[in-house]
């Protein structure tokens, strides 16, 4: 059989089920509201919302292979780019690009210029220290985890702190290989 | 020199432009979000009605701002008066916008002066979730419940909003009614004006 072609990041977006991106961008700032509300502190929210976004992500990845017929990436290179141009595409309808590869092409920035999350939104002076778009640096981790690399996702520039993108830096920390979940001994013929 | 270091742009949001409304994301990412939302919620709280009662409040955030929005973008800053403006209000305009199309109906409760219904056959934010019979009659369409009193409430109109499902024959799913009970003031100046 054919191998199917992969879809780029504009076709699939169009064949998807699209909401408004308003009705999005609200209910994240519901989202970040509760939290602020509930944990008070900075620090915790970020690290909830990382923790939420990874959860998402490790659900993602599976709708992501699914629509999008990518075949296995060889290196963390395409990765990145394949996160950048049919990843956001197909989820967020907005591209980002990939840029600052390290000497080993074990890091790279992702660059959002337009981020559905930020539209209406202003950090206040008492929230400084948020990043009110730590959700996405969980889903690519939760993501990239799910197809054996561990990553570590930082936010370099933000756009609510002054900054004129929002720019995500993907470190590829290690290639987990593939264990198989059983352990032999557990199975015992009957 | 003090006080020299990187120069950032804090450009105030009210300066920027307001976007046309016509930028879309996948369903799937309101869904994962969506779900995150429950889930979130669902480890804050020991009992239903309180799980309720959060969604609810984070859909008011949402309802409070879309009327804003909306008031301020598609209707040229006129405000409704009337009880019948402001239901046909939520009815269309807030449904297209944040649903992609009106609801399926809008009722006038039989029994009650006061009590108006909207309903849908499958509310966007229900279409991946199946509540465990364990959770009795717990709707997630609380949060949509939630953003109708945000606007409501901000138009000048209290009432007490719920989601409830009503069962049809012939359909597996439920169909979900939101039930809007109006404060009494606002029959009281709904007869003045009449």
């Amino acid at each position: 059989m054919a191998p199917v072609a992969p879809r780029s990041g504009d076709a699939i977006f169009a064949s998807v089920e699209r909401v408004n991106a308003e009705l999005f961008t609200l209910t994240y700032g519901a989202i970040v509201r509760q939290l602020l509300t509930d944990l008070e502190e900075v620090e915790e929210v970020n690290k909830q919302l990382d923790q939420m976004g990874y959860n998402i992500g490790i659900r993602l990845i599976d709708e992501f292979l699914a629509k999008s017929n990518v075949s296995r990436c060889v290196d963390f290179k395409e990765t990145a780019e394949v996160i950048a141009k049919v990843g956001f595409k197909m989820f967020l309808g907005v591209t980002a690009s990939v840029t600052n590869w390290d000497a080993d092409g074990m890091s790279c920035s992702l660059i959002l210029e337009d981020n559905p999350l930020v539209d209406f939104v202003e950090l206040p002076d008492t929230c400084q220290g948020l990043y009110y778009c730590n959700i996405l640096s969980g889903v690519i981790r939760g993501a990239l985890e799910m197809v054996s690399m561990k990553t570590e996702v930082t936010w370099v520039r933000d756009m609510l702190r002054g900054d004129d993108a929002f720019e995500l830096q993907v470190k590829l920390l290690k290639q987990v290989s593939e264990e198989y979940p059983y352990k032999d001994d557990e199975y015992s013929e009957v | 020199m003090i006080g020299v270091g990187k120069i950032k742009q804090n450009t105030n949001v009210l300066d920027k432009p307001l976007s046309r409304g016509k930028q879309e994301v996948s369903l799937s990412a309101f869904a994962f979000l969506f779900s995150e939302l429950v889930q979130y919620n669902q480890t804050q709280v020991d009992n239903i009605a309180e799980l309720e009662r959060r969604l609810e409040d984070a859909g008011y955030a949402v309802g409070a701002r879309v009327l804003e929005l909306l008031c301020h973008r598609d209707k040229g800053n006129r405000r409704e008066t009337r009880l019948l403006g402001i239901l046909s209000f939520v009815h269309s305009t807030v449904w297209k916008v944040l649903f992609g199309k009106v609801a399926d109906s809008l009722e006038k409760g039989t029994e009650h002066e006061d009590e108006y219904m909207i309903s849908e056959k499958e509310l966007l934010v229900n279409r991946f979730i199946s509540i465990p019979k364990d959770m009795g009659t717990f709707n997630c369409g609380a949060f949509v419940a939630g953003i109708v009193r945000g606007v409501l409430d901000g138009a000048g109109f209290p009432a007490v909003v719920t989601a409830h499902f009503v069962p049809v024959e012939g359909q597996q799913r439920p169909r979900t009614t939101i039930l809007i009970k109006f404060a009494e003031e606002v029959l009281e100046r709904e007869a003045r004006l009449s």
